[in-house]
Parts: C-alpha cells; structure tokens; sequence
C-alpha cells in the first residue's frame, strides 16, 4: 500500500539544536531518501512563503499565508510504499521531527486503478 | 472462524457474511447427509470457497481477485498452529492504537466476544445506532488505512500486548451493566489471550488480577453500600475463581513476571489471605509505583503503611501528593487523621471527599465515617 507521510513542526523547532544535532538529523532523512520504501517526498520553504489559491465566480482569489493558520504547519511530505499501517508507522516514528515535538500524519493513499 | 476468516479475506464483513452463508449451508445440509468428520474445518473452507464465489461475481470488484491466494483452501491446512494465529492476529487488530479507543473495546467485543451490537451498545449506555457507526467507522479505518490482520513481530509485541491489555481491562472495568456481564466476558476474553500467548506473563497476571477480583464481587456490596476488603464477608468469596486467580498468578511468576499486572494481581492475593502481610503489601505498592509512576498506586502504598501499623508515615506519604481534586485522596486523609486523633482535622477531610462523591454508596459510605467521628 502507499501512504503520505505529511509532516507537522511548529517552525524553528530545530533552532535549540547543536551542530552535529542538526547534521545527524539531516543525515537521518538521507537515510529515509535511501530506503527502498521511499517513493518521493520534499521539503517546504517555510509557511511564511505560502500563497493560499481559491477560485470563486470564475475569479481566482488569493490569501498570503498557509491555508490553516496553525502552530504548527505542514513543513515537508514524503510518499512511501509499505507493507500495512505498522510499516508505515515504523517509519513515520523514525522520522527526526517526530520526537523533536512535531507530529507525522499518516494517510493511505486512494489507490489508482 | 471469523478469526481465520479475516486473516484469510483481510476483510471483517466478508468475513461475517461467509460464515454466516456458510452456517446456512450447514443448517439445510447436515439434516440430510449428517455432520462431516471435521465440521469446523468444514465451515471454514464452505466459508472461504463462498466468499471466494462471492468476490468473482462481484465484477466491479473483481480486481481485487489477485488478492486472494489462487489455491482452493484445502482441509490440512486447518492445523492448530494456523488457527491460532489467526485468532491472535484478529485480537492484534481489534485492540490497534490506530483506531478509536471506543472503536477498539466495540470492535473487540463484537469480533472475539461474539456479542451483538445491539448488546454492546445497551452495555455502554449508548444507542444501537450510535455503535452501529462506531463499529462501521473502525472497520472501515482497518481496510482503508491498511492495518493489518497479524501479530505484529517481536519488536512491536510488547507495546501492542499493552494496548490489548489494557482494552480488556477496561472492559472488565465497565463491569455488569444491564443484560450484558462484561467482567465475566473480559475474563473469558483474557483467558483466550493467556492461552494463545502462554509464555506472556503479563497477560496470566491480568487473568489473575480479573479472577481475584470477581471472586469478592458479591461481598463488594451491601445492598448498595459499599464494603471495605476489611469488613467483607468472606464467606461470599467465590472460592473457586480465587483458586484460579491464584493459579494464573503463579503461572506468571514462574515465567518471572514482574510488570503491572503481576504486581497488582500478586497485591490482590495477599489481600484474600486470612491475615494480610501489609509490609509486603507497601513494598509491592512500591514498586508498582517505581513502574508507573502514579501518585494513585503511592496514596495506595500510604493505605497499606497505615495497615502496616504506622499511620503518621502513611499520613507523611499522603501529603506530599498532589491529587485535590480525588475522592480518596481526601477519604484517606480522613482516615489516617481519625487514627491519629485529630477528629476536627479528618472531619474537613471527609467533609471535602463528599463533595467530590458522585455515587450514592460512596455519598452514604462518608456520611457514615462523618458521623461516627
């Protein structure tokens, strides 16, 4: 099965970190990229660059910001194949946001026929 | 069956649906030609060959055909193992932290406890409909979300043994509600487990704990007052689910058990004993409370110090724990204050656990204690 893993921090949770924190939590998800189960994912410029689009009446219509304004905001979302949801679980809590007080949202994917 | 079902469809509700054709099957079939040699394993292949039918004349669906294994299931594969772990992985599934707390203790009942839903939803004082959509909400996250019907491997087990744990536990708690006797079902539930996973000995403990716990049920109440264990009526023990408790217990120790459940259940027994070792009792309070961390486990460990002869310890250990806003806490406090003598001191106290009662019989139990001050 595919799911998205949809990442969720409060920006600037890594500030506190140390140097080599933070190069161990990149070479982390280096090493999430290497897994044979990752099919794609990227990282998002932060919420302050989002241009919220909706179309009413034929006219588009735009909002500076991201679509919730929440604490903490979508920052990155990766697409991986696994097994069942214990898989996917397994790597979502391997990801370094998770325990540096951020959530990782897991969601099959609708499968394409 | 369904157990074997599921793991074999992947699917609750096929699984539900053949069985149910399969039983048909069975009912206008058997009168005739009699009983097959091995009618288990007979409604079970009936069952899976039925639904195999039924998804082959389903065309939209029939894509999902590569799904299934392609040989016909065949009798010899019914060997003890393949059924148990069939029924386990069923349990893993029903109680996955995934899901819906609610949506777990529904789906657990109604899969491994065989109750209707029409039961379930009068044992949680919610309407039919109302857990109708609770169980449809869980089913449908299990197909969608991918969960699977398995028992997770050695590195995931002894989280997930937590979590089914914990379901049958409080299932056992929501205790006897209308037609339905939910302890005795979470007993029966619990003994399953302890059978399928013989070696766990956390889950003997919460057999024992249940056990232990059942057998003083009836001496629990008087009318509806609550009894102290110390004033209880020990002639309305149930011997026999105590000697089974006691048996489950042992079980887990020798498996060198020494989680919460052996504790609690270990605490339980020494509880039931004609005279009531409570040192030992505090130190098995202590180190249920070193595992937990509960300031609820520590005011219990005060309870058995105060027993154990010295309630100005008991009473030391009470006050540095910060639970105002529960009952016990200041039911104890009153407690240990009317053993130390200070009536005006433990009058407050009792006076502030009433207003925290929520039950008659914990209201008439303080009553009384205010008054006999």
């Amino acid at each position: 099965m595919q799911y998205a893993l949809m990442f969720y921090a409060e920006p600037g949770h890594e500030a506190e970190l140390s140097d080599a924190e933070r190069a161990a939590v990149r070479a982390e998800y280096e090493a999430l990229r290497g897994d044979r189960r990752f099919l794609s994912g990227a990282q998002l410029q932060p919420a302050e660059t989002a241009t919220s689009v909706r179309v009413a009446g034929g006219r588009t219509l735009l909002t500076d910001g991201p679509f919730a304004d929440t604490k903490e905001v979508l920052g990155g979302i990766c697409l991986i194949e696994a097994a069942n949801l214990d898989e996917a679980i397994e790597l979502a809590a391997a990801i370094p946001v998770a325990r540096h007080g951020g959530v990782v949202e897991v969601r099959p994917l609708v499968g394409l026929r | 069956m369904l157990a074997s079902l599921a793991g074999y469809l992947g699917d609750l509700d096929r699984a539900e649906e053949a069985a149910q054709e399969a039983f048909a099957i069975a009912a206008a079939r058997w009168p005739e030609t009699g009983a097959p040699d091995n009618p288990a394993a007979w409604l079970v292949t009936t069952a899976r060959n039925r639904a195999i039918d039924r998804i082959r004349r389903e065309r939209t669906l029939a894509e999902k055909l590569h799904l299934l294994p392609a040989p016909e299931a065949t009798m010899d594969e019914f060997d003890d193992t393949v059924i148990k772990d069939e029924r386990l992985g069923l349990i893993f599934t029903c109680c996955h932290p995934a899901l819906a707390l609610e949506g777990q203790v529904a789906l657990t009942l109604r899969a491994l406890g065989g109750l209707e839903t029409a039961d379930i939803a009068r044992a949680f004082l919610v309407s039919e409909e109302t857990m109708k959509r609770r169980l449809t909400r869980a089913k449908a996250k299990i197909k969608a979300a991918g969960i699977p019907f398995a028992v997770p491997d050695e590195r995931l087990l002894p989280d997930r043994l937590d979590a089914v744990l914990a379901i049958i536990y409080l299932i056992y708690n929501e205790g006897y509600s209308g037609r339905v006797d939910l302890g005795a079902e979470a007993i029966r539930l619990g003994r399953v487990l302890a059978a399928l996973l013989d070696d766990q000995p956390e889950v003997h403990g919460l057999v024992a704990l249940m056990l232990i716990h059942q057998a003083r049920q009836a001496a629990r109440f008087d009318g509806d007052d609550l009894v102290l264990l110390e004033d209880q009526d020990r002639s309305l023990w149930d011997g026999t689910l105590l000697a089974a408790g006691r048996a489950e217990l042992n079980r887990a120790i020798e498996l060198g058990g020494g989680g919460p459940y052996v504790l609690q259940a270990a605490i339980a027994s020494l509880q039931t004993r004609e005279r009531i070792d409570w040192p030992r009792v505090a130190g098995l309070y202590r180190r249920l409370a070193e595992l937990t961390g509960s300031p609820v486990v520590e005011l219990n460990r005060a309870v058995a110090l105060a027993q154990a002869g010295d309630p100005a310890a008991a009473l030391s250990a009470v006050d540095r724990l910060d639970l105002d806003g529960y009952l016990y806490f200041h039911s104890t406090r009153g407690e240990l204050l009317r053993r130390l003598g200070r009536d005006a001191e433990a009058g407050a106290a009792y006076r502030r656990a009433l207003d925290l009662a929520t039950t008659t019989p914990e209201r008439r139990f303080l009553t009384r204690r205010l008054e006999e001050l």
